[in-house]
């Protein structure tokens, strides 16, 4: 195995490379949002027996490329009671964690480049799941601050229950990886991908079965989406916490919520399905899972009503909470016999 | 509760497969109205003239009063209408004048593309009733 290149050995190889890398993973997952809303439109479209877009160039590909040209051209209102700045802030704290969670997902093997080794991750951190945990974390402030500083009650009561749901289930989304790491014995999604390599059945969603369905669950949580979209649930709330944006803001609340999935599809991938293992090359490997994923939250999208907000607080409390503790208990067990 | 799940996951598999869309593309496709619809009125035409012999119950009957009748003689004494309006942006296609012709000089068809770009296009006329 040759050495791996580093800002030491090859400085403008590797910033070469580490810009390539940065760009390209960008650029992939600004398209996958974009066309995530187009191919969820069709979806769901098809699934309530209608169409969905048809109009915007052959099948109505240009869909995504129209509505963002519609919603740049579009007024930018800010509300006269509205705290300027946080709320111009906002959408930007939203998006920018979504985006960044996405440089630590390994998306493919080792290449060679120059007789150097260059993982395809854009960056290996050692505590590479604290750092998405805290990302998630994050990622809610965005919400508190836009529901905040919009001053209107709805908005209000979106970022106060985005705040208590994200700090329901990140508790039970946190313990149940953690029966992965104590599995891998590392945080880097790097030594855990290594970890499931080699055969199929290496992969954590079958040792551990039980923490998959409660990140998966918990996660769709996280990122506020349907069957959990309590934060902007229209039928109360009118949009909740994005009720007063308009315009290129309302947009970057639209692509968070999208980066987000891609991203949580991406994790999910990465952690229990061995995330570029499979037959294809690595980078095919890893979006077929996400796009399998991204596809599963589209259909659950069209098939859930949206759950009760005590239905919401029981399950995170008192369902997958005590089943992520229960699960760390019985992997521990099992690791020390 | 998770056979539930799988059971309306499972529907909305089926309507993903090709063939469930109800859908119309309507300015591509169009759908043939029944023989019942009530879309725009035309006036039956007779031989050279108009059935109508401009007696007025149309006009009575209609809950709108969207329907303007002058009335006057030819040199045989048939009576028939010299004005004949019906302002579509009143009319609420209840189909009454219909009921209440006594000659069957008015009906309704089956067309519905009635949108005008002009206030004055959706008066129709004698002349373009009886097209």
């Amino acid at each position: 195995m040759p050495e791996m290149l580093s800002l030491s050995n090859d400085p403008i190889l590797f910033i070469a490379v580490m810009l390539t890398k940065i760009l390209s993973v960008f650029i992939v997952v600004v398209l996958i949002v974009a066309y995530a809303t187009y191919a969820e439109r069709k979806i769901i479209g098809r699934m309530q027996t209608r169409l969905g877009p048809t109009m915007t160039g052959p099948l109505g590909l240009l869909q995504p490329i129209a509505d963002g040209l519609k919603l740049f051209f579009k007024e930018d209102i800010i509300p006269s009671q509205a705290s300027k700045v946080a709320f111009v802030l906002a959408p930007m704290m939203i998006l920018v964690p979504a985006f960044i969670t996405v440089g630590v997902i390994p998306f493919g093997g080792d290449i060679v480049i120059r007789g150097y080794t260059v993982p395809l991750q854009i960056a290996d951190l050692n505590v590479g799941i604290l750092y998405i945990i805290a990302m998630a974390g994050l990622g809610v402030y965005g919400i508190v601050l836009a529901g905040w500083s919009s001053n209107n009650k709805y908005s209000l009561i979106g970022g106060v229950r985005a705040a208590a749901q994200v700090i329901s289930y990140e508790l039970a989304a946190g313990l149940s990886i953690v029966a992965v790491f104590m599995l891998a014995e590392t945080l880097s999604l790097r030594g855990i991908v290594e970890a499931q390599s080699g055969s199929i059945l290496n992969w954590y969603v079958f040792s551990q079965p039980l923490a998959f369905c409660l990140f998966f669950i918990t996660s769709i949580a996280e990122i506020n989406r349907t069957p959990f979209d309590l934060p902007e649930a229209e039928t109360e709330l009118v949009s909740g916490f994005c009720t007063e944006y308009s315009s290129m803001k309302y947009a970057l609340f639209f692509m968070a919520e999208y980066a987000n999935m891609v991203v949580i599809a991406a994790l999910i991938s990465t952690l229990f399905l061995g995330g570029p293992a499979g037959p294809f090359p690595g980078v095919i490997n890893i979006l077929i899972k996400v796009f399998g994923f991204m596809f599963i939250f589209i259909w659950m999208r069209a098939t859930f009503p949206r759950v009760r907000y005590d239905q919401l607080m029981f399950m995170g409390w008192k369902v997958f909470l005590p089943l992520a503790l229960l699960n760390i208990v019985i992997t521990g067990v099992v690791i020390i016999l | 509760m998770i056979k539930e799940f799988i059971q309306g996951l499972s529907i909305t598999a089926k309507h993903l497969l090709p063939g469930h869309s109800t859908t119309v593309e309507y300015p591509k496709v169009k759908l043939k109205p029944s023989e019942r619809f009530r879309g725009l009125h035309r006036l039956v035409p007779e031989q050279d003239h108009e059935k109508c012999v401009a007696c007025y119950l149309c006009a009575t009957a209609c809950p709108a009063k969207c329907i303007t009748i002058e009335a006057d003689e030819d040199e045989s004494g048939r009576k028939y209408p010299t004005v004949y309006q019906i302002d579509l942006l009143r009319c609420i296609f209840c189909g009454y004048c219909v009921e209440a012709c006594p000659v069957e000089a008015i009906e309704m068809t089956g067309e519905y593309e009635l949108a005008n770009l002009k206030r004055e296009d959706f008066t129709y006329t004698k002349e373009r009733l009886l097209k």
